[in-house]
């Protein structure tokens, strides 16, 4: 049983990543409608920034946690001035190509300067060690990458559907025209949601830099389980994404308990199912 | 939602001139080669990733339909021609009937589960898609996981042509090549072409006329499969291996970007597009992961500086379809 519960936490903190990024993904989907391919890059990069913070700056992970997703957010921000911005009205493909580009640039040159082999960053110290929980022993750490993401996910999900700005945002999503004639500076809008969206991809980043150690391409083949659980859940909803996030991960969790083979591919086996069952996702609306 | 292409030229007379004249210039090119003193198997490698743009193409730029995952056809007849030619020593022709027929197969299976979700989603299942049989691949027994099959025999085609001799082999890929191009070339210019132009379009339009338009969407999407298998088939003859680098997501993104550079929707830019990618990784081949850099750049300057693709610029500046 031990092995078990130790697989679903591990299962979670996937679903913390899931829920994060596919999050980033949905928002950024409703206000620039680009699918934004370059989303594991940045999530590499908020590693990475973290890294450089405490080896050459020796600044901790309780600061890397604010600085990295401002810092990528920024660069995400110039990225949406400089290049996306100027794909407003033409096909939806052409966002996929283009940040596919930018993921291509972004991971060759970490590549070129860090191979492709891990670097190690510690757990800061007051996350060290761990807890027995009576029926399983609970690495504080893991546990804490858990509850953060969770909190991090519902202030997002709050931040949109319950406030002010949320309320501007989402009516900027339904009819950025009328929003423009209301007065409300909408291209700065979605530069800022752009940039929350690549945050929050940054901030799973140093959360999982940890866990998975700092890699050039720690980002490229996550993106894609996340396309595929955003297929399934749909991005029509930000607490559908949180939820599938978090299950999806759990799931994967247990498929590495039971049957360890299939553990790369239920996600995708899932998402054909979704579709076999239920063409449009599990919240999503038609597309 | 904008047209992918943004000036569709009518069918003429003049266009269907113009385009057999290109053609009939491609092909005594091509057929040149082998005297030219060019490495023919850098011209081959090119005619099979060409003749795989070109059915990426077939649906991307005539039916709007993006996939992420051409990978998977190349990969999956790869495999099984492989398979086919050294495990169970079948002659080169029944090897890639096998190899084409898996794609096939491969290609009614997956459009059945992709075709449900348009646009962008579609994209993102193929992708999802392709991984799946990635992680397949990596652990299925017959595929050697990592190291691929190797050493696969070329034998003789229909018990005649020595498929080990570079000239013949040359030759064999070129018609094998030029086969599948007339193939596309003929569809496209089909009524079947029109509805799907008609497709990417206005889809709703196109509905209320009374096309089934899933049905069309679903014919051109396994139509480009078997083609871009009958490609993967091809290229086991020229690469003697079958890897796993083939089905792997950046195999995807370059045969995107191939098309992307040629031009979508025309007739000839993938054919040019995938020559200049695949002389780029020839030439730049000491550069590492620059390579990957640069064909990130190659994407982002495409996007934003020259949608139309290097044919497709052409094709505006003479006013002309190519």
């Amino acid at each position: 049983m031990q092995a078990l519960y130790a697989q679903l936490l591990v299962g979670l903190i996937n679903g913390s990543f899931y829920a994060l990024l596919s999050l980033g993904l949905a928002v950024i989907f409703g206000m620039l409608n680009i699918i934004n391919f370059a989303h594991g890059a940045l999530y590499m990069m908020g590693a990475f920034v973290a890294y450089f913070l405490l080896n050459l700056g020796g600044i901790n992970y309780w600061w890397a946690l604010l600085i990295a997703p401002i810092l990528v957010g920024i660069f995400g921000m110039i990225l949406e001035r400089t290049m996306l911005q100027w794909l407003a009205g033409l096909d939806h493909l052409y966002g996929l190509l283009l940040t596919f580009g930018i993921a291509l640039i972004v991971q060759g040159v970490f590549q070129n300067y860090f191979g492709s082999s891990g670097l190690p960053y510690s757990i800061p110290d007051q996350l060290k060690g761990g807890v027995n929980l009576g029926f399983m022993f609970l690495p504080i750490y893991r546990g804490w990458v858990v509850i953060f993401s969770l909190v991090v996910c519902l202030a997002t999900w709050f931040l949109i559907e319950k406030t002010q700005l949320g309320a501007y945002l989402r009516a900027a999503t339904e009819n950025p025209t009328l929003v423009r004639a209301f007065g409300i500076n909408v291209p700065r809008m979605i530069t800022l949601t752009y940039g929350l969206g690549v945050g929050l991809a940054a901030l799973a980043g140093v959360l999982s830099a940890p866990i998975n150690q700092v890699r050039p391409l720690m980002g490229a083949d996550l993106i894609i389980v996340v396309f595929a659980v955003v297929v399934i859940g749909g991005m029509g909803s930000i607490m559908g994404s949180i939820i599938t996030g978090f299950a999806l991960g759990v799931i994967e969790g247990l498929t590495k308990y039971f049957y360890p083979e299939a553990s790369n591919t239920v996600v995708f086996v899932l998402m054909v199912v979704v579709l076999l069952v239920k063409p449009t996702g599990l919240t999503g609306r038609a597309a | 939602m904008s047209a992918l292409t943004d000036d569709t030229l009518p069918v003429t007379p003049r266009a269907m001139r113009d385009e057999m004249i290109v053609f009939a210039v491609m092909a005594v090119l091509l057929a040149a080669v082998p005297f030219s003193g060019i490495y023919p198997f850098f011209v081959m490698q090119a005619l099979c990733f060409a003749l795989l743009a070109c059915a990426f193409n077939l649906l991307i730029g005539y039916g709007g339909l993006l996939s992420f995952g051409h990978a998977m056809f190349l990969g999956t007849a790869g495999y099984c021609t492989a398979h086919a030619l050294k495990v169970w020593a079948l002659p080169p022709e029944l090897g890639i009937i096998v190899g084409t027929a898996a794609a096939a197969l491969l290609g009614l299976v997956t459009g059945f589960i992709s075709i449900k979700r348009q646009g962008i989603y579609f994209s993102m299942i193929t992708l999802a898609l392709s991984q799946l049989l990635y992680f397949l691949y990596l652990q299925a027994p017959f595929t050697h996981g990592e190291d691929g099959i190797q050493g696969i025999p070329q034998g003789h085609l229909l018990g005649v042509f020595d498929l080990s001799k570079p000239t013949v082999l040359y030759y064999v890929v070129l018609v094998g090549f030029l086969a599948g191009f007339l193939l596309i070339y003929r569809t496209i210019n089909s009524p079947f072409g029109e509805v799907l132009k008609s497709i990417r379009e206005n889809e709703p339009r196109a509905i209320s006329l009374g096309y089934k338009t899933d049905q069309y969407k679903m014919l051109a999407y396994i139509l480009s499969g078997t083609l871009a298998g009958f490609a993967g088939s091809l290229k086991v003859f020229v690469a003697q291996n079958a890897s796993l680098t083939d089905v792997h997501w950046s195999m995807s993104g370059e045969i995107v970007l191939m098309t992307l550079v040629g031009g979508l929707g025309t007739i000839f830019g993938p054919v040019v597009g995938a020559f200049v990618i695949i002389a780029m990784q020839q030439y730049l081949a000491g550069f590492g992961q620059w390579v990957t850099v640069i064909q990130g750049v190659i994407f982002v300057a495409c996007v934003l500086l020259f949608r139309r693709g290097l044919v497709g610029e052409l094709a505006h500046l003479l006013r002309r379809s190519l």
